[in-house]
C-alpha cells in the first residue's frame, strides 16, 4: 500500500499534464468535427446529387476504416506528398476528420427525422429552400442530434487514447513513459483507467445537464 | 353435479397482494371435473390474478390450493410440474413470435414433455386439426389473424395434455367478428368434457356453456350459481347491476 | 526499386495481415458474445448480486478506452499464463466488446414482450428453459442490427492489438513501410484493404438481418 502511494505521488504530476493534453485534443477534434460535420450533414441531405455522392464517399472512407490507420496515414504518410504535420496537428486533423464523418451522419439522421411537413409548411409561407433549412429544419435537427452528439463526445474522449502511438504526450503517452520508468505497467494503467472513468463520467453528467437545458417540450423526431 | 366425485380443484381462502394493493382477499372456490366455470366481475376484481394463482404463475400469499387432491401450495411442490397439468390461454395470445404455429405447439412437447421430434410433430398436427388450423401450420404468428392466433394458443395448451384449462379473457383482444371461431373451439372442448375456468364477459357463451357463473368483486366471490340463477334471479343487488350492465354492452353498446 | 514493384511488395506483405485481422476480430467477437450474453442475462434475470456485478462490468469497461483495457489485460494475462500476443490481444479486445454487447443484449432481452416468458412458464417450462428456447432466440434476432454495428466496430478496433505486437494489417503496413520507405503507399493500401473488409462485413450482416428479421 505504501509503495502504491509512493508510486502515485511520483506519477501524478505527469499524468495530470497528460489529462490536459487529452482534454485539449478531444475538445479541438470535436469542434473541428462539428465545423466539418455541420455543412457535410446538410449537404448530404439537401445538396445536389454529385455533392451528396462526394460527401457519402468521405463518410464511408472515415467510418469504414480504423482511426489508427487514418492517424498513421496522416502523420507518417502525408510527408510523402510534401505535407508534414506536427504530432498535435496530425492528431487534431485526423480526429477532427473522423469525428466530422460521424457527426455528419448523426445530423443527417436528425434532419431526415424532422419530417416533410415542416419543410412543406416553411415553403408554403414563401421561404426559399435554404432559408427553410436554416431557420426551420436545422434548429430542430440540432436539438434532436444532441443525444447522439453526446455519445460522440464521449467516444472521441476515449478514442484520443490512440494518439500516444504517434508520440503525443497525452494521458496514455505519459503512462507509457512512466510504466517503463517505474517497471509497473499494471498499477499505472489502472490509475489511467480510473482517470478515464472520471473524465468520461464527468463529461457524461455535464452533457446530460446540457441536454436538459436545451430540451424543447414535445419536440421529437418522426419515427419511421 | 353430484358431490360424490372428488373435486378437481379446491381453493381455500387465498390472499394475494401486489405491494400495497390487495387484489385477492379470501377467495374460496371448488371445481368439479368437467365443470365449466365462468368468472365475471368488474376490471380489477382479481379474476386474472386468481387464474395466475391457480397455476402458480403468481403464487398466493396465503391460503391453500389442491389440484386433484394434491396440495400444490405445499412447500416442495415443483410449479413447473403443476403447470403442465393446467393449460392456460391468455388475452393477448402470447404466441412465441419466432416460431410457426406448428412450432408453437411443438416446443412444449419436445422441451417439456421430452417427446421426439416425430411424435411431437404428429401430436401438434393433431391439436392444430382440433382447432381447425392444419392449413396454417407453417405460418408465423405475425401472419395469422387474431382469432387464428388464439386458436393456435389453445392448441399449444392442449398439446400438454392438461387436466384442466384456464382462459383469461380469451376473446377480449379480438375484433367482434373473430370471437365466434374461438368460442366455438371452447364450446367443443367443453362438450368433450374438459374442465375449464373462463374469465370472460361473453354472456352468450356463459348462458350456453357454463355449468356455473361466479361473480367476483373487490377480491372476493360475491355470488355463484347456475347461469339461469345468476341471470334470472341473482341474490345480490351488485350481481344484478353488474350483469345488467354487461348484457347492455353485449346487445348494442359496442 | 520502382513504384510498381514497391506496390506489389507492399500489397502482398499487408495482405497476409488481413487473415490475422479477421482472426482477431472473430475471436474477440466470440469472446465478447459469450461475455455479453451472460452479463445481459445476469442483468435482466439474475438476482441483485449478479445484476450489480454485470452493471459494474458494463459501466466501468465502457468508460475506459479499449486500448487501455488491452494494455491492462495484456500485462495481467502475461503474469499468469504464457499466451501469444494474438490470443492475449484478442481476449482483451473480446473482454472489452463484451461490455458493449451486454448492453445490446440487455436491450434485446427487455424488448421481448413479457407475455412470452409467462406463456413459456404456463406450459411448464423452467425459467432457464424459457430463456433458452423462447427468449434467447427472439432476443438474438432483435439484437442483430445493433450487433452488426458492434461487429464492424470490433473489426476496426482490432487494429488496437497493434500495441501488443500482433502482426495484423496495421503492424504489417508499418513493417513494410520501413522497408520500402513509402509510408503513404503502405498505409493507403492498409486503409483500402480495411475498407473492403468493412464493406463486405456490412453487406453480409445486412443479408443476415433481412434473412432473420422477426415480425412481432
Amino acid at each position: 500500500m505504501e509503495a502504491f502511494v509512493q508510486l502515485l505521488n511520483n506519477v501524478l504530476p505527469s499524468l495530470l499534464q497528460g489529462v490536459g493534453v487529452t482534454l485539449q485534443i478531444a475538445a479541438v477534434s470535436l469542434l473541428l468535427g462539428m465545423a466539418i460535420g455541420l455543412p457535410v450533414g446538410v449537404g448530404r441531405v439537401y445538396g445536389p446529387r454529385w455533392l451528396q455522392r462526394a460527401l457519402a464517399a468521405y463518410i464511408t472512407l472515415f467510418q469504414g476504416t480504423p482511426l489508427l490507420i487514418q492517424l498513421f496515414l496522416v502523420y507518417y504518410g502525408l510527408p510523402d506528398l510534401g505535407l508534414t504535420l506536427g504530432r498535435m496537428e496530425a492528431a487534431f486533423l485526423t480526429l477532427g476528420l473522423n469525428s466530422g464523418a460521424y457527426q455528419a451522419e448523426y445530423l443527417r439522421g436528425a434532419l431526415q427525422s424532422v419530417g416533410e411537413g415542416q419543410m412543406t409548411a416553411a415553403r408554403a409561407i414563401g421561404m426559399s429552400k435554404w432559408l427553410a433549412v436554416r431557420s426551420i429544419i436545422l434548429p430542430q435537427a440540432l436539438r434532436l442530434v444532441l443525444p447522439a452528439w453526446s455519445n460522440e463526445a464521449i467516444a472521441m474522449l476515449k478514442y484520443t487514447a490512440v494518439v500516444f502511438l504517434i508520440a503525443v504526450p497525452d494521458l496514455m503517452g505519459q503512462a507509457k513513459i512512466l510504466s517503463s520508468r517505474y517497471f509497473a505497467p499494471i498499477p499505472i494503467y489502472m490509475i489511467v483507467a480510473v482517470f478515464y472513468i472520471v473524465l468520461v463520467g464527468a463529461t457524461y453528467l455535464l452533457l446530460r445537464q446540457l441536454e436538459r437545458k436545451l430540451h424543447i417540450p414535445g419536440l421529437t423526431g418522426e419515427t419511421h | 353435479m353430484s358431490t360424490a366425485t372428488a373435486p378437481i380443484l379446491r381453493i381455500e381462502n387465498i390472499h394475494k397482494s401486489f405491494g400495497e394493493t390487495r387484489v385477492l382477499t379470501g377467495i374460496s372456490l371448488t371445481v368439479q371435473p368437467q365443470e365449466v366455470v365462468v368468472l365475471v366481475g368488474p376490471s380489477g376484481s382479481g379474476k386474472s390474478t386468481l387464474l395466475r394463482c391457480i397455476n402458480l404463475l403468481s403464487p398466493p400469499d396465503s391460503g391453500r390450493i389442491w389440484l386433484e387432491e394434491q396440495e400444490i401450495t405445499a412447500p416442495g411442490v415443483n410449479p413447473d410440474k403443476v403447470r403442465q397439468r393446467i393449460g392456460m390461454v391468455f388475452q393477448d395470445f402470447n404466441l412465441f413470435n419466432h416460431l410457426t404455429a406448428l412450432g408453437n405447439v411443438m416446443i412444449g412437447l419436445t422441451k417439456v414433455r421430452k417427446m421426439s421430434k416425430k411424435e411431437a410433430h404428429d401430436l401438434a398436427m393433431f391439436e392444430l386439426e382440433r382447432v381447425g388450423l392444419v392449413d396454417r401450420a407453417h405460418h408465423y404468428p405475425a401472419q395469422l389473424s387474431g382469432g387464428q392466433k388464439q386458436r393456435v394458443a389453445i392448441a399449444r395448451a392442449l398439446g400438454m395434455d392438461p387436466h384442466m384449462m384456464l382462459f383469461d379473457e380469451p376473446t377480449s383482444a379480438l375484433d367482434p367478428e373473430l370471437t365466434g371461431e374461438v368460442l366455438e373451439v371452447m364450446q367443443q372442448l367443453a362438450r368433450e368434457g374438459m374442465t375449464m375456468i373462463v374469465v370472460s364477459h361473453e354472456m352468450g357463451f356463459a348462458r350456453q356453456v357454463a355449468s356455473r357463473v361466479v361473480f367476483m368483486e373487490g377480491g372476493v366471490v360475491v355470488e355463484e350459481g347456475t347461469p339461469t340463477q345468476m341471470f334470472e334471479q341473482p341474490v345480490h343487488e351488485r350481481t344484478r347491476v353488474f350483469l345488467r350492465k354487461i348484457a347492455d354492452m353485449d346487445s348494442g353498446g359496442r | 526499386m520502382d513504384f510498381v514493384q514497391n506496390l506489389v511488395t507492399t500489397f502482398n506483405f499487408i495482405l497476409q495481415g488481413v487473415w490475422v485481422t479477421i482472426g482477431v476480430t472473430l475471436v474477440a467477437l466470440s469472446v465478447g458474445l459469450v461475455f455479453g450474453v451472460a452479463m445481459a442475462m445476469a442483468r435482466v434475470y439474475g438476482n441483485s448480486f449478479l445484476q450489480a456485478v454485470a452493471a459494474v462490468y458494463s459501466v466501468i469497461v465502457r468508460a475506459v478506452p479499449v486500448v487501455v483495457i488491452i494494455f491492462i489485460l495484456f500485462f495481467v494475462i502475461a503474469r499468469f499464463v504464457n499466451l501469444s500476443p494474438f490470443w492475449a490481444g484478442s481476449l482483451a479486445l473480446g473482454f472489452a466488446s463484451g461490455a458493449y454487447q451486454s448492453e445490446i443484449f440487455r436491450g434485446a432481452f427487455q424488448a421481448v414482450p413479457p407475455g412470452q416468458m409467462i406463456a413459456a412458464r404456463a406450459i411448464g417450462m423452467s425459467k432457464l428453459q424459457a430463456i433458452q428456447s423462447i427468449i434467447l432466440p427472439q432476443a438474438v434476432r432483435l439484437a442483430l442490427p445493433a450487433w452488426g454495428n458492434e461487429a464492424t466496430l470490433v473489426l476496426k478496433d482490432s487494429t488496437l492489438v497493434f500495441v501488443v505486437g500482433v502482426p495484423e494489417i496495421l503492424r504489417r503496413a508499418q513493417q513494410v513501410s520501413a522497408r520500402t520507405l513509402e509510408p503513404f503507399m503502405a498505409f493507403s493500401v492498409a486503409m483500402l484493404l480495411y475498407l473492403i473488409l468493412t464493406l463486405v462485413t456490412t453487406q453480409v450482416l445486412q443479408w443476415f438481418e433481412r434473412r432473420y428479421r422477426l415480425q412481432m
